[in-house]
């Protein structure tokens, strides 16, 4: 089940989210964004949607769905 | 069970900072504030000069560019003339402290009724990481290249202790960061207070803001967050100087 919506687009890659997040559900895509950096992705089976990557992010990268997703 | 959060409607477009610089957090924390408040029709930006001038393109709301050092002067301005519009100046260490240390001094000490949102990452980022004030002693600068030295520059300012130990009337004085998830839900509690005690009309709020900038201290992202949480801390302690007398 989805529990984070990412944009890509917005990524840079700094690695705050995947320092922070307590599952280690974050990880860097081997994909390159309009920008030249590899955006995260949400592991969704280690994810329980706590919201420490929207709380830490800079870059406006993540939405938590909540009871959405 | 799992809360919703999504960014605040008025930044929907992508944000220019370096990668891992902290000012993108602040903008959020305040941008969101504003939200819960309901007064993102009603409210005015006032953004000095520095870094953080490239966030005005992403807010969509109300803002203006004023001269260097001068925001919290052009704030005081746009209160007067709209007591009802909330007025936020939002400024860098270099712009509040060092530029316009007049203005934004002056400004607490008539306790005027607006917000004024400092980040300190203790150099002149936009330029090229100068020594600023709030260069910690030691630090190396590109105008410090051995590190700052302060029998011949002074020590570091602390604007905030300042304000709350010389103007008994501020309405409400804080120190948060953006280093980690708990100093971000604090500092977002801090920022909501300085902004109902603003439609309050109690006075004066000041927030400082430790931020890390990977870029000019030549370091990683985390390893900034380190040097802000191991070193910064210290010197500069964060928490309430000053609580607003009504709750």
């Amino acid at each position: 089940m989805k529990k984070v919506l990412i944009r890509e687009e917005r990524c840079k890659q700094c690695g705050i989210c995947v320092d922070a997040c307590p599952k280690n559900a974050i990880s860097y895509s081997s994909e390159i964004n309009s920008n030249g950096y590899q955006p995260v992705v949400i592991d969704d089976d280690l994810c329980n949607g706590c919201g420490i990557c929207y709380t830490m992010c800079p870059d406006w990268v993540f939405e938590i769905l909540g009871d959405r997703g | 069970m799992a809360i919703a959060k999504k960014v605040p409607e008025m930044l929907s477009k992508q944000i220019s900072f370096c990668p891992g610089c902290g000012h993108g957090v602040v903008v959020r924390l305040i941008a969101e504030c504003v939200e819960e408040l309901k007064m993102e029709k009603n409210v005015i930006f006032n953004v000095g000069v520095g870094c953080y001038s490239l966030a005005t393109p992403s807010i969509e709301a109300d803002k203006f560019d004023t001269l260097h050092g001068r925001a919290s002067a052009v704030a005081t301005g746009f209160k007067r003339c709209n007591p009802d519009t909330l007025v936020i100046s939002y400024q860098g260490d270099g712009d509040a402290y060092s530029i316009g240390i007049g203005e934004s001094f002056s400004a607490a000490y008539r306790n005027e009724n607006i917000t004024v949102i400092t980040v300190n990452n203790t150099n002149y980022g936009m330029t090229g990481g100068q020594m600023s004030a709030t260069t910690m002693p030691g630090q190396k600068t590109t105008t410090s290249p051995l590190g700052r030295d302060c029998n011949t520059t002074g020590m570091p300012i602390k604007f905030p202790e300042m304000v709350a130990a010389t103007f008994p009337n501020a309405a409400y004085v804080a120190r948060g960061a953006v280093t980690t998830p708990k100093y971000v839900n604090q500092l977002k509690k801090y920022i909501m207070n300085a902004l109902k005690a603003q439609m309050n009309n109690e006075g004066y709020s000041l927030i400082e803001v430790l931020s890390p900038c990977p870029t000019n201290w030549g370091m990683t992202p985390l390893q900034a967050l380190g040097r802000v949480n191991k070193e910064l801390v210290d010197y500069y302690p964060l928490g309430e100087f000053k609580t607003r007398k009504v709750k």
